[in-house]
């Protein structure tokens, strides 16, 4: 992974300094509250509901051992003694008070990591496909892109007083497990004709409360020019994105209202200006970074399916394991394994730091010391010998940390919900926690197969309920929470929005309606179709009347 | 209080018109687009200093052509979240070619000084008991800076190239 | 119906209630109770000067039940505020 040279430790040492001075002065009175709000923002400081969060980015889901440790410290140290990953592969600590802030930072800053801009209204921490560099079907690996995103977007003198927060997410994967199409910009890495390697740019896709599929505004771009390129959009983002309404103020608002086509010629035309400029990535750069990326010492092995296959058969849990959280590595002897933060009834994307801290010993053990965590709020490693699985898996299991879900029911993208966080409408968690003790206890969870299910507490969809196969967002009625169900949506390279199902249920209620929308797919499925695919073939209606009017099936649900 | 790239106080020699006010025969002046476009031959033949305040509605396009004229460009934040006067600094800086004082008025808050410098912005109104302090604290919060905007600083690619020259 | 008035401090941003003597005090059971439009207009004013005096942040009234001497906002957003998540915060996770 990436690791800082002495310019970037000095602009985060800065960064710490300064951050140190805006606090004094907010102290002390020097700066009101509306002017602090935006300092402290941009250095990932929210007010919650019950103190200030603090956002730490963990760039594009890359995290060493060594990082892992020092966030587990600072859990311990200056909040309750657990953090929380996000969807946007961050953590989050929930206690901190603002006199620790900057010796926080400084902290950070020791180990090269930092909170800069992980809110505001900026270029947000970029996200990647957490298998970037080790999936089997990844043609280009994006983190080299990644990293020179991240610091161009770094405290950009033009770009931090945007209309709004800008969100950027790469893969080099056909299989898109980074969500690029529901991004600000999602880069997708692909080869042209002629296989030389370019980036497809999707502009103006998004989520919260108007959630659009990104649109491509270009199918191919040479990688040296996505830094022009990107400048180009945010530009013309910043020029003529709308400031006077907070809610229409996303990039996806403006290439809505101009259109796609329109939108494209400007940024064309401010392209063609600034393309052929510094801003052009220099082979010295690309390879500079790029020697950070190079593969670990792998040894040369061999793929072990026959041998672990007699484990498997002699220990179901381990089967269940390597079925559902392991993945193929794109060389032979390795493999990428999940681990999962969602044990039934826990909260997902929680962890104590005493499991950061045995995490982190792992990755030394079996993953070169490094993980990566990923947007479904779980962590990963991606160098494990194949030999070594079981007994990783072994280790697991004495954590509490070897729950074979991922992908499954009961893998659920939960937001803070209204437990934390001061924009929600309804907790989101309790809801995560019912339904994933209803699944396990169903039995049905590998009947049940690959299935989405995401929880948002508010529009805002920090849960990204739209993109859920099932979809769940809180709303509050009368001082009362309900939650509405959204079928169908997708983040992948097929992404779609879920269509909602019909009136907001109670909470008592949701278990009960997931289980007869689950019942109905797996009575109407044809062979091995996913929840997604009989969806799309049976349409919603049969769902619709399992919910509203389970007695009746034959009487229009009104 | 208005400050001047020499991070010095400055008194403000421009008189502010706009579309109300008739021209004076003498003195330096910073008038509105408005003023700017009805009595460009006459401000143009008077050997003054002249200025323009565009507010952040008003892409500088609109007088690119007449930058030669101009000795002052005044851009107005309107609140500091209005941050399209950092880009419309930039393509007035590097596109247009002005070179003369490109001030900030507005909602100017001295925790965006830095940025402000960076894409060109040489004179700052500013609101503060002790600006030249401030000022000089605001502006060297950085010595490192990732992209080149303009400004002479020196950015992490070209200081690496230099570590490597030395090295 | 009773109304309290809730803030974060600046300082550490944890949620606190204005108390009779006019400090700002973490548990709920501690603040002073409003019971007519006057007092309520009292400790507004009150909070509104120590948020330009920079203690605190947000200062708002809230409605508040009283049952069996254990104070309970009205709205599940500060009950949450008053009373920490309705989750288990579970440090063995």
């Amino acid at each position: 992974m990436y690791r800082y040279d002495e310019f970037d430790q000095t602009l985060i040492n800065e960064r710490a300094i300064q951050f140190r001075r805006q606090i004094a002065r907010r102290l002390a009175g020097d700066i009101d509250e509306d002017q602090f709000k935006p300092l402290r923002l941009m250095n990932g400081l929210y007010l919650q509901l019950h103190a200030y969060m603090l956002r730490i980015n963990v760039p594009y889901g890359c995290l060493s051992a060594n990082q892992l440790r020092r966030l587990a410290h600072i859990a311990r140290r200056y909040d309750k003694g657990f953090g929380h990953f996000t969807t946007r592969q961050n953590i989050q600590f929930n206690w901190i008070s603002l006199t620790d802030a900057a010796d926080i930072m400084v902290e950070l800053a020791e180990v090269q990591m930092n909170t800069i801009q992980s809110s505001g209204n900026c270029v947000r921490n970029i996200t990647a496909d957490h298998y970037a560099g080790r999936a089997r079907d990844e043609i280009e690996d994006p983190r080299v892109w990644c990293e020179l995103l991240r610091q161009y977007s770094v405290l950009h003198p033009e770009f931090s007083y945007l209309p709004r927060k800008f969100k950027l997410a790469l893969t080099g994967s056909p299989h898109d497990r980074a969500a690029v199409a529901v991004h600000d910009i999602g880069l997708r890495l692909h080869h042209d004709i002629r296989g030389r390697p370019g980036f497809e740019v999707i502009v103006g896709g998004g989520q919260g409360r108007t959630p659009v599929i990104g649109n491509t505004i270009r199918q191919w771009i040479e990688p040296r020019h996505v830094i022009s390129y990107v400048e180009a959009i945010l530009r013309i983002y910043n020029l003529y994105g709308r400031r006077d309404n907070i809610f229409k103020a996303r990039i996806k608002i403006l290439v809505n209202a101009i259109g796609a086509d329109k939108f494209r010629k400007l940024v064309d035309t401010e392209w063609e200006q600034i393309r052929d400029t510094d801003l052009q990535v220099s082979t010295a750069e690309f390879e500079r970074i790029n020697a950070h990326f190079l593969p670990p010492d792998y040894e040369n092995l061999t793929d072990q399916d026959d041998e672990l296959a007699t484990i498997r058969t002699q220990e179901p849990a381990f089967d269940a394991w390597m079925c559902s959280n392991v993945a193929g590595h794109k060389v032979p002897g390795y493999a990428i394994v999940n681990i999962s933060l969602k044990a039934p009834g826990r909260i997902p994307g929680d962890i104590s730091a005493n499991k950061m801290e045995h995490v982190a010993e792992l990755a030394d053990q079996f993953s070169f010391g490094e993980l990566r965590v990923n947007h479904r709020q779980n962590l990963t490693f991606v160098d494990v010998r194949q030999v070594d699985l079981h007994c990783l898996w072994k280790q697991l299991v004495a954590l509490e940390l070897a729950t074979a879900n991922i992908g499954l029911a009961s893998d659920i993208i939960t937001c803070p919900g209204l437990d934390y966080c001061s924009l929600a409408n309804a907790r989101s968690i309790p809801i995560a926690q019912d339904l994933g003790l209803h699944f396990t206890n169903s039995g049905k969870l590998q009947q049940v197969g690959n299935l989405t299910i995401n929880i948002s507490g508010c529009v805002n969809a920090c849960g990204h309920h739209h993109v859920g196969n099932i979809g769940i967002l809180g709303v509050n009625k009368r001082g009362k929470e309900y939650f509405q169900l959204t079928l169908g949506g997708s983040a992948d390279e097929h992404a779609s929005l879920g269509i909602r199902l019909g009136r907001g249920l109670p909470r008592a209620e949701v278990p009960g309606a997931i289980e007869r929308i689950v019942d109905t797919y797996l009575a109407t499925r044809l062979d091995s179709e996913t929840f997604l695919s009989t969806y799309e073939r049976i349409g919603i209606e049969p769902f619709r009347k399992a919910v509203y009017d389970p007695v009746n099936p034959s009487r229009r649900v009104a | 209080m208005l400050l001047t790239k020499k991070h010095q106080n400055t008194v403000d020699s421009y008189i502010r018109i706009g579309p109300d006010d008739s021209l004076p025969a003498e003195g330096a002046l910073l008038v509105t687009l408005a003023v700017w476009q009805d009595h460009w031959e006459r401000l143009v033949r008077r050997q003054e200093l002249i200025g323009v305040q565009l507010t952040s509605d008003e892409h500088p396009e609109i007088i690119s052509d007449d930058i030669d004229h101009l000795d002052l460009i005044a851009l107005e934040f309107p609140t500091f979240r209005d941050g399209r006067a950092y880009s419309y600094a930039r393509l007035i800086r590097e596109r247009y070619g002005f070179t003369g004082e490109l001030r900030a008025v507005g909602d100017v808050l001295l925790e965006q000084l830095h940025y402000m410098e960076r894409v060109g912005f040489n004179s700052f109104e500013i609101n503060s008991s002790d600006p030249e302090t401030d000022f000089e604290i605001a502006s060297n919060d950085f010595t490192v800076w990732y992209q080149a905007s303009g400004d002479q600083r020196r950015i992490a690619t070209m200081l690496r190239l230099g570590e490597k020259d030395r090295g | 119906m009773a109304k309290i008035l809730i803030a974060n401090r600046l300082s550490d941003g944890l949620v606190v209630f204005y108390a009779a003597d006019g400090s700002w005090v973490e548990s709920i059971t501690d603040g002073q109770l409003s019971y007519d439009d006057a007092t309520a207009d009292h400790l507004l004013a009150a909070g509104l000067a120590d948020e330009r005096d920079n203690q605190i942040i947000d200062p708002c009234l809230i409605e508040v039940t009283e049952n069996d001497g254990k104070l309970i906002p009205v709205d599940l957003r500060e009950v949450i505020r008053a009373h920490g998540p309705t989750i288990a915060v579970d440090r063995t996770i």
